[in-house]
């Protein structure tokens, strides 16, 4: 085994792993910094994001206006300290990213461009065409370069977190090149891995989104929070889950069923108007257009296609010139993957999963529960997106709390004494449990890809847009069945060479810890609350829930709930108006 | 409409075998499949132990590149249905070390990526507080198109300078240098020139020209690399004529 | 990259193709750029006789009839249209090229890769229309 050590170790190199591993950098530059990341950073998730980034900079916005649209669209789950740290760091952060030289689209005179958004009332999107994500990722890529005490571990897959004494001390690796494993070792680590939306069937989200943090920290004995809220994108193409960007209807996109009528005017979200309306129709906030899909699908009015029923995006009105400059890769992506012409024709498109609000809980530092761990990005949980994330929130999040966790990792790492070496001995053990579960195991007969679309078939039964208790219990018994079943999996590659069938075998061990933690938050949580529907309470009840929901794992493997309050400062609960 | 399609996919287990061989797995036809859910089918359904690099299926992670009947293609924007009735060869990137079946080496390329120093060079950083740098649409447009690359590594397999020479810093990483270099920001040209107008530099590439063709997002590399030669010719001649000019 | 695997009884060992000696002959735009560049000889060869000619003629009339004479042999020929046609090959490819090295703004806009090649046409054109005035009209 190898053995190394750092000062502050990165779990994932995306936009929140760069973003810190240079705020830990500029904080204490003699610092040693890992990026430990299962692919090589560029090839993270966040470079799939297409619209934007809000951060106020226009001098007819405010803080307070960002702040109450990021409050009212998560429903009041938003923890408003969290909100108001937020908006205000945001601005900072989104100029420094300029500075670094992200092409952020430009007005005629050279300033930044603002577009509009789902659920904010003001244009505050910062957008680099519509390959935002892309550009922010390569830009903290090639900045972090710059940095030589970055040391990065690309292709090297974490399998366990190391805790002794109560705090974390590294981590366990596999070094995906030569299966070789290695310790880790650091004062402190920060979770940057991104979310789960692999644990459902249809979604936006990249293949090595497995909730890998979430299981990670889970399995530490740190709590996930909310983890029943699950934003669904209400545009995605079918078969294939790509995204099209919420831009498209900023831009001025029509949602159409196949009656050709703006079915949202059904759904109190105003009237339609030929031109977007800011927190309006098509504007609205992404829970609720996802809801109005079923119920327009319910009523028989959506297009049934192979891959499902869909209802249409209709920009074409917009003209081919709007589209091919602030639409491009829409475009690109209709021609490449769907074989149409949005210029020409209706895009297909239906909701698919797309982002966890919840995730490792964290306070406003990005601190954990347990010592000497942070989590940052869609990983974590603050929460600032509460019950829904608007759009343009999440990339932002990643650079504000990235840097947030970047910071209180180097002031931890400056005063914390080297790792003990008790945690050797624990590293050992995780490379025999390695070993013994998979690399010499010869007697599997279940398939990984079968349980895998079982749990995600499961989950979407039961934890999908609309939500029964009857449904969500008899989910829980399915992923216990399947976890059982997992015990007896199939393992053909005994290699050591970039075992990928080792890779997809530890990923689907976390998502089925991560599915069972949705489905029993989401059977506790007896509300409906922005992207957390259940039919059988279909309202909000803040009495009882105007709280987070906390899972901790038990020793047996079962897990308990907690809840904690929602900090509420300037903005009490209210009714969530849209198309007003 | 066939039903099945054939796929010929290098395999490569370097614990087992000295060099590569092809194996023939036959897979469903789907019109709307492409060669990466080919492979996915394969190794979900038919062999497990295949590997290779995805994620995004969106033609932006950069993950996918292989070789589809010879040509270096983005596998989750390569349809199926261009290459009926089969059968489909599919191999690692071209003139990249293969470390295991469709997966190939690429520290190399990441090291390059870093040589061209691809981020903003300042003689003065302006503060925060002071706002953006201005940048106009038209001063943004001069080096967007650079700024377009997924490091694929799909141009270096184009590419027959670097499968000749793997000194050769190559398009993706000079295209880049390229990036910075044109935008209006960045203050950096000079301390990168010295090092591109190096024999592995710029002046390594033949102008083949493949490397725009390859190239999956229309970056150009090969444009980028003449229009950098040119400039750095001109600068040699600027210090020939007028060796008291300019450093 | 460190090389101690204890970890590992294998140590990895990647495959390196060796690339062919005939790899231009592998695939046609490879090939096309061989042919580009092998053009280059024939362009040279063009310089060499236009010296050669020059020379002659500084000589007098009669070393200008004897070069003369070996033109009008089957071999020189042969040759000179063999090299009509790379050099005419090589300036297309070169003018179509002209666009990636020197691409033109005008207002903020890239103009059309054809704008940029046909000024170099047009001059081509123009420039052997007066050389044949002289030569033909002359």
């Amino acid at each position: 085994m190898d053995i190394s050590s750092h000062d502050v170790l990165l779990v994932g190199g995306g936009g929140a792993g760069l973003r810190a591993a240079i705020a830990v950098s500029e904080t204490n530059p003699k610092l040693k910094v890992a990026v430990v990341s299962k692919v090589y950073p560029m090839r993270s998730h966040t470079v799939s994001a297409e619209g934007g980034a809000a951060a106020v900079i226009k001098s007819n916005d405010s803080l307070d206006e960002h702040a109450y649209d990021t409050v009212s669209g998560g429903d009041w789950m938003s923890d408003q300290d969290a909100v108001e740290a937020f908006v205000k760091e945001a601005p900072e952060e989104m100029l420094r990213l300029e500075h670094w030289g992200c092409p952020w689209s430009r007005e005629p005179d050279g300033h930044i461009a603002v577009r509009p958004f789902g659920g904010m009332k003001k244009e505050r999107t910062w957008f680099a065409a519509d390959k935002t994500g892309f550009h922010m990722l390569h830009t903290l890529f090639q900045t972090s370069l710059k940095y030589n005490a970055i040391t990065r571990y690309d292709e090297f897959f974490v399998t366990k977190l190391l805790v002794d004494g109560g705090r974390v001390q590294g981590v366990v690796a596999i070094e995906l090149m030569s299966g070789k494993i290695h310790a880790i070792l650091a004062k402190a680590v920060i979770l940057c891995t991104g979310g789960c939306g692999r644990v459902f069937p249809f979604t936006t989200n990249a293949n090595i989104k497995n909730g890998d943090g979430m299981a990670l920290a889970y399995r530490a004995g740190v709590p996930l929070k909310d983890m029943e809220f699950v934003q669904y994108h209400p545009t995605g193409l079918p078969f294939t889950g790509i995204l099209i960007t919420e831009a498209a209807r900023s831009e001025g996109g029509y949602l159409l069923n196949k009656d050709g009528y703006r079915y949202l005017q059904d759904y109190n979200l105003g009237t339609p108007q030929p031109k977007p309306v800011l927190r309006s129709m098509e504007l609205g906030p992404r829970d609720r257009l996802s809801q109005a899909f079923v119920k327009e699908m319910e009523k028989g009015r959506t297009i049934d296609t192979p891959y499902g029923p869909v209802v249409h995006l209709d920009i074409r009105h917009l003209g081919e010139k709007i589209i091919n400059t602030k639409l491009p890769f829409v475009r690109e992506l209709c021609l490449k993957y769907q074989n149409i012409d949005p210029i020409k024709e209706m895009i297909p498109v239906r909701p698919v999963v797309h982002y966890m609000m919840g995730g490792v809980h964290t306070d406003l530092n990005a601190a954990t529960a347990l010592t000497g761990l942070y989590a940052a990005g869609e990983v974590a949980c603050v929460s600032i997106n509460g019950a829904n994330r608007l759009g343009s929130n999440s990339l932002t999040e990643l650079l504000v709390f990235g840097a947030r966790a970047g910071k209180a990792a180097a002031a931890f790492a400056s005063e914390t004494a080297e790792p003990g070496s008790h945690v050797v001995a624990q590293a050992m053990d995780e490379q025999r449990r390695l070993e013994r579960q998979f690399l010499s195991k010869t007697d599997g007969r279940e398939s990984i890809a079968t349980i895998r679309e079982e749990m995600q078939a499961t989950i979407e039964k039961g934890a999908g847009i609309y939500r029964t208790g009857d449904l969500l219990a008899q989910a829980a018994q399915n992923l216990r069945r399947l976890q059982e079943r997992f015990q007896n999996v199939a393992i053909t590659d005994h290699s050591y060479t970039f075992n990928t069938e080792l890779t997809a075998v530890l990923e689907l061990a976390f998502m089925l810890d991560v599915a069972e933690t949705i489905v029993q938050s989401a059977l506790q949580r007896s509300e409906s609350r922005g992207a957390h529907q259940r039919t059988d309470f279909p309202k909000r009840d803040d009495e009882k829930y105007l709280a987070h929901s906390l899972i901790y794992r038990n020793e047996d493997g079962s897990s308990r709930l907690e809840y904690l309050p929602v900090t509420i400062t300037r903005w009490p609960p209210a009714e969530r108006v849209y198309g007003k | 409409m066939i039903d099945t399609i054939t796929l010929e996919v290098a395999r490569y287990r370097p614990e087992q075998e000295t060099e590569p061989t092809f194996e023939r797995f036959e897979v469903p036809f789907n019109k709307d499949w492409v060669v990466l859910d080919a492979l996915n089918y394969i190794k979900d359904r038919l062999d497990g132990s295949l590997s290779y690099r995805w994620s995004c299926r969106m033609g932006v992670c950069g993950s996918c590149g292989m070789m589809v009947n010879g040509e270096p293609k983005l596998t989750c924007a390569t349809f199926l249905s261009k290459y009926v009735p089969g059968p489909i060869r599919v191999e690692p990137l071209r003139y990249f070390p293969v470390v295991r079946d469709l997966a190939v080496e690429m520290t190399d390329f990441m090291d390059k990526l870093k040589s061209v120093k691809p981020w903003i060079i300042r003689q003065e950083e302006r503060p925060l507080s002071e706002g953006e740098y201005l940048q106009t649409p038209v001063q943004l447009d001069n080096y967007k198109q650079f700024s377009m690359c997924i490091n694929c590594m799909i141009c270096y397999a184009a590419c027959p300078v670097y499968g000749l020479d793997h000194h050769f810093i190559g398009p993706a990483a000079l295209a880049l240098a390229q990036r910075y270099n044109m935008d209006s920001r960045d203050q950096g040209t000079d301390e990168r020139l010295d090092l591109l107008s190096q024999h592995e530099g710029i002046w390594g590439c033949t102008f083949v020209g493949e490397c725009t063709k390859a190239c999956p997002k229309n970056v150009d590399p090969a444009g980028a690399i003449q229009q950098y030669k040119l400039k750095a010719a001109t600068e040699w001649f600027k210090s020939f004529l007028m060796p008291w000019g300019r450093k | 990259m460190k090389e101690t695997h204890n970890y590992t009884l294998y140590h990895p060992k990647w495959y390196r193709e060796r690339v062919s000696t005939y790899w231009w002959a592998r695939q046609w735009s490879y090939f096309r750029f061989i042919l580009r560049e092998l053009s280059s000889i024939f362009v040279a060869y063009f310089v060499v006789l236009i010296l050669f000619l020059l020379h002659a003629l500084s000589q007098g009339p009669e070393s200008y009839a004897a070069i003369q004479e070996w033109l009008r042999t089957p071999f020189a020929i042969t040759l000179n249209f063999i090299s009509l046609l790379f050099t005419l090959f090589h300036t297309i490819t070169w003018f179509n090229l002209t666009p990636r090295a020197m691409p033109v703004r005008i207002g903020g806009k890239r103009l059309p890769d054809w704008m940029i090649a046909a000024p170099n046409y047009v001059a081509w054109v123009v420039i052997s229309a007066i050389v044949a005035w002289f030569v033909i009209g002359g």
